[in-house]
């Protein structure tokens, strides 16, 4: 079948796409339509002593302003996860009477044009009185440090344990080697190409319509209504072409909410959409971490115990998931697949005068994963066993699964050492001594590094939905709870979908994002949508068939039919009625809803070895990686040409982190990184090419067998090249993003000690 | 004031204010949506579009400057069903995924087409691609669309 499972089928979006017929939300052209700025805070903390929105209103074409006054009705933006106990971080849709970061808005101003909205903003007059910031971790925890929530006892708001405590410290007590590291993982900025925009519309009989770019509709819909102190049935959800999430646009922000304020308050659609400084200032941000990391080995390099205490920058509001990135989602994986004796989690949560921190493609899992693939390659250098026999020696064999990591997790299936092998012939691991000797030829530094990552995708997942209607033409059209933002959802849902009901491709057609074509499911997000989505999709597509065999029971006047090729045949007489025919015969009686609810809900675990090598001039500080491969294991392909995409742009997105991304906040809370010219996105020349490799075990978890492919880039490459360039620095240890000048340092250190020496 | 354009082959006289950026014109005056904004400080190449054949970030120009000019936009350049040879490489090699940066990146592809002809080098693609962002791609594939497009489209210059 030359659509079916396993085939890289070109996309059907693209077409779309590359037109310019894409409908991204500030494509929406609503006749009458209210432009939406928000006017944000300045201040990283300040008490808003009183607001003039007079001058705002004055300008020509502002009609209308609001604060926090206009809206204290509604509900906060919600954290899902509060890990703080009885002490609250509200986030309000407008700050009451404190600003806790820089961006944090305090008026919304609505207005006939962009540019009147914006002068209508810049009109405000704001008294503010300033407060002490806390605009990193160590501030934020330094003894008697100014608190972002006066009501907490401290900045540090949730503590969270997990694992074998007494195990793991006697396993370091007794561990041969401790490699010890206090490794910093940068807070960087998700950044999609589409900066957030949202569209409301209120309409007195049919109620609010938000069409805004996220990562589902249906989840987001009663906590809109809830907020909004209505009810689900008077919301609309609309999602169109999504220009990148990654995890970000997985949340509410409070500008969603405020369009649909704005547009029923004014009787217009009213549309806010983001500049880029909005997104650097109020985006969720990703990792911002620090962590003391203790790796034991025994004599021989086997792993005795591995102790972490993580201090989690979780900005100035407990986002979304916010609290749950280290813990929940990301803490139950440190460790990996490595045969563990105890393994000890302990995480603080940190507030600072930071944008809120949430999840950022692998949310936790490639936290968790730097942190151990540091460590080992650190005790491997130490105790002169090389990276891959390090690895080979405590990786997980097949028969040692399934394996419990002692932090809730049974990872399932599996073939890690033979992934490894299958990433070092890859890599042309061998080829390393003579690549080094021609970089120093070059008077070049040259180095590798390796990870072997797992993560644990589709976590979290109960159930998911799919809802098909069959036309009078016999087309197919499956809509799904899922939401592409550039993955390939209505290509890949397609081709399983058709090749399950064996008609070709252009009889199936993907829906995704309204509550009014399908009001259920769980959106996209930890990589799980083909594992729950796609499985949603055949049930539907089975569901719809044994409809139509009871249908054509009776309309072929036989008790026995089969179906095949979008055919209903009679067995006794050979009659036949094909899906379009039935569909006419019986107007809507082959639609359907299927929810897909395994009775033993488990996660996947996609995992895989990255190699990375770099060359580093020592002249100038700049690091090339040169060469990059790797292995995954991400179960069944549905698409290889889509996964092999995913890892591409995982990868970059690592490397990003690695080499060049950091969001940074000045002492007083000032962010300094606001726009593509402070914040250093990876460019085309900075990319190596990718070598991409499967060697796939199908995950039992699923009917398709697949495990999750959109995280893995990124999870397997921050530590592989930092590890590759810590080794290019004969083990000095180096922290992200490994920048020029960081690097030249490092370089002329190393010079310097060789000269002392 | 009054501009006058000639836009994917229609000619037409646009009411501008002096303020106005060509991308703005586009956009909200004319629907042609194709053409994104993805950052407002001309670092991110999204609003690439063709003026006279040269690939322009429209963020950057003012449209009252270019009256008499032809601007050809990502509408602009199918015919019908039929791709541009520089959009079917982008489709033939998965060069896209969410699609935002692509109008701008088929842009600086019949750029770089324009500087160096059929065989460019894909070393010359990453570097000609500074002035373009994407986050889904890793560019790899981007870089194998656009050397594909440029080798598609022969010794023909844009559009």
């Amino acid at each position: 079948m030359k659509f079916g499972v396993g085939q890289s089928v070109k996309r059907v979006e693209d077409f779309r796409l590359l037109t310019g017929a894409g409908r991204y939300t500030d494509d929406l052209q609503l006749p009458g339509t209210l432009f939406a700025v928000t006017l944000r805070s300045p201040y990283g903390h300040a008490v808003i002593r009183s607001i003039d929105t007079a001058p705002a209103l004055a300008v020509e074409g502002v009609v209308a302003v609001y604060t926090y006054k206009d809206i204290a009705e509604y509900g906060e933006v919600p954290c899902l996860v509060p890990l703080s106990g009885p002490i609250k971080t509200p986030r309000t849709l407008l700050a009451a009477e404190r600003v806790r970061f820089v961006g944090d808005g305090v008026a919304f101003v609505v207005a006939e044009t962009r540019e009147a909205a914006r002068a209508g903003a810049e009109a405000i007059e704001v008294d503010y009185d300033e407060l002490p910031v806390v605009a990193s971790i160590d501030a934020a925890i330094a003894p008697g440090a100014p608190k972002v929530w006066p009501d907490a006892p401290s900045n540090l708001i949730f503590d969270w344990q997990l694992g074998d405590g007494e195990g793991a410290a006697k396993g370091i007590a007794g561990a041969h080697h401790v490699a010890s590291l206090r490794i910093v993982q940068n807070r960087v900025a998700p950044t999609s190409m589409e900066v957030r925009a949202a569209v409301g519309e209120y309409d007195a009989t049919t109620g609010f319509t938000l069409t805004f770019g996220g990562q589902g509709v249906a989840a987001g819909r009663p906590m809109i209504a809830g907020i909004l102190r209505t009810t689900p049935d008077q919301v609309r959800v609309v999602t169109g072409d999504v220009g990148g999430g990654f995890g970000m646009k997985a949340f509410m922000y409070p500008e969603y909410v405020l369009v649909l304020h704005a547009a029923r308050a004014l009787g217009k659609p009213v549309k806010w959409t983001g500049e880029r400084s909005d997104a650097f200032q109020t985006d969720s941000h990703g990792r911002a971490m620090v962590s003391d990391a203790k790796l034991g080995f025994d004599k021989d390099g086997m792993i005795t115990a591995l102790q972490v205490e993580t201090w989690s920058d979780l900005g100035a509001y407990q986002a979304q998931f916010g609290p749950a990135i280290q813990t929940m989602a990301g803490g139950r994986i440190i460790g990996g697949v490595y045969r563990i004796p105890a393994i000890h989690n302990h995480v603080h949560g940190v507030m600072t005068n930071t944008a809120p921190v949430d999840a950022y493609r692998g949310a936790g899992r490639p936290e968790s994963t730097y942190i151990m693939e540091r460590l080992i390659e650190a005790g491997a250098r130490t105790l002169g066993i090389p990276a891959d026999e390090i690895r080979r020696r405590n990786l997980l064999r097949p028969d040692e699964l399934p394996h419990h990591n002692g932090l809730g997790l049974e990872f399932d299936v599996g073939n890690f050492p033979a992934v490894l092998d299958k990433a070092l012939a890859d890599a042309d691991w061998a080829g390393f001594p003579a690549r080094k000797a021609a970089a120093a030829k070059r008077g070049h530094r040259y180095g590798r590094g390796m990870a072997y990552y797992v993560e644990i995708a589709g976590g979290g997942s109960q159930d998911e939905f799919a809802d098909i209607k069959v036309n009078p033409a016999g087309i197919v059209e499956a809509a799904v709870g899922t939401q592409s933002n550039g993955q390939g959802h209505e290509t890949v849902y397609a081709q399983v979908l058709a090749e399950r009901l064996g008609i070709p491709m252009e009889q199936v057609r993907i829906v995704q994002g309204d509550t009014n074509r399908l009001d259920q499911g769980n959106g996209t997000g930890g990589s799980r949508s083909m594992a729950w989505g796609g499985a949603a999709t055949l049930q539907a597509g089975d569901e719809m068939v044994a409809r139509g065999i009871e249908l054509a029971k009776t309309a072929l006047d036989d008790a026995n039919v089969d179906y095949s090729e979008g055919v209903f045949r009679a067995r006794a007489t050979n009659r036949t009625l094909s899906l379009a025919e039935l569909a006419t015969l019986h107007p809507g009686a082959l639609d359907g809803r299927a929810r897909y609810k395994p009775d033993n809900p488990r996660p996947t675990f996609p995992n895989g070895c990255h190699i990375a090598e770099v060359e580093i001039d020592p002249e100038t500080g700049t690091t090339k990686v040169a060469r990059y491969s790797l292995c995954d294991d991400l179960g069944i392909l549905v698409n290889p040409m889509l996964v092999q995409g995913q890892i591409h742009g995982g990868v970059a997105q690592g490397l990003g982190q690695a080499l060049l991304e950091d969001v940074v906040y000045s002492d007083d809370a000032q962010l300094v990184t606001g726009s593509f010219m402070d914040y250093g996105m990876p460019r085309a020349d900075d990319m190596p090419h990718i070598h991409f490799d499967t060697l796939g075990t199908p995950s039992p978890t699923n009917p398709l067998g697949v495990k999750g492919c959109g995280e893995a880039g990124t999870i397997g490459a921050m530590p592989s090249i930092i590890n590759a360039i810590i080794d290019a620095l004969d083990g000095v240890q180096i922290e992200m993003p490994a920048t020029v000048e960081k690097v030249w340092r490092a370089c002329q250190a190393l010079e310097t000690r060789v000269a002392a020496e | 004031m009054q501009t006058k354009l000639t836009i994917n082959g229609v000619a037409a006289t646009h009411e501008v204010s002096p303020a106005t950026l060509l991308v703005e014109l586009l956009r909200d005056g004319l629907s042609l949506t194709g053409t994104h904004i993805g950052c407002d400080t001309s670092q991110c190449g999204a609003c690439n579009v063709l003026i006279d054949g040269v690939a322009v970030k429209s963020c950057t120009v003012l449209a009252a400057t270019l009256d008499g000019a032809k601007v050809t936009t990502i509408e602009g350049l199918a015919k019908g069903d039929e791709l541009h040879p520089m959009q079917a490489a982008f489709k033939e090699n998965h060069g896209l995924q969410c699609g935002f940066c692509t109008p701008g990146m088929v842009m600086a592809g019949l750029e770089i087409v324009r500087r160096h002809g059929p065989n460019v080098s894909a070393e010359t693609i990453a570097h000609d691609l500074e002035g373009n962002l994407c986050r889904c791609t890793g560019y790899q594939n981007i870089i194998a669309a656009i050397g594909a497009g440029a080798k598609a489209m022969g010794g023909k210059s844009n559009a």
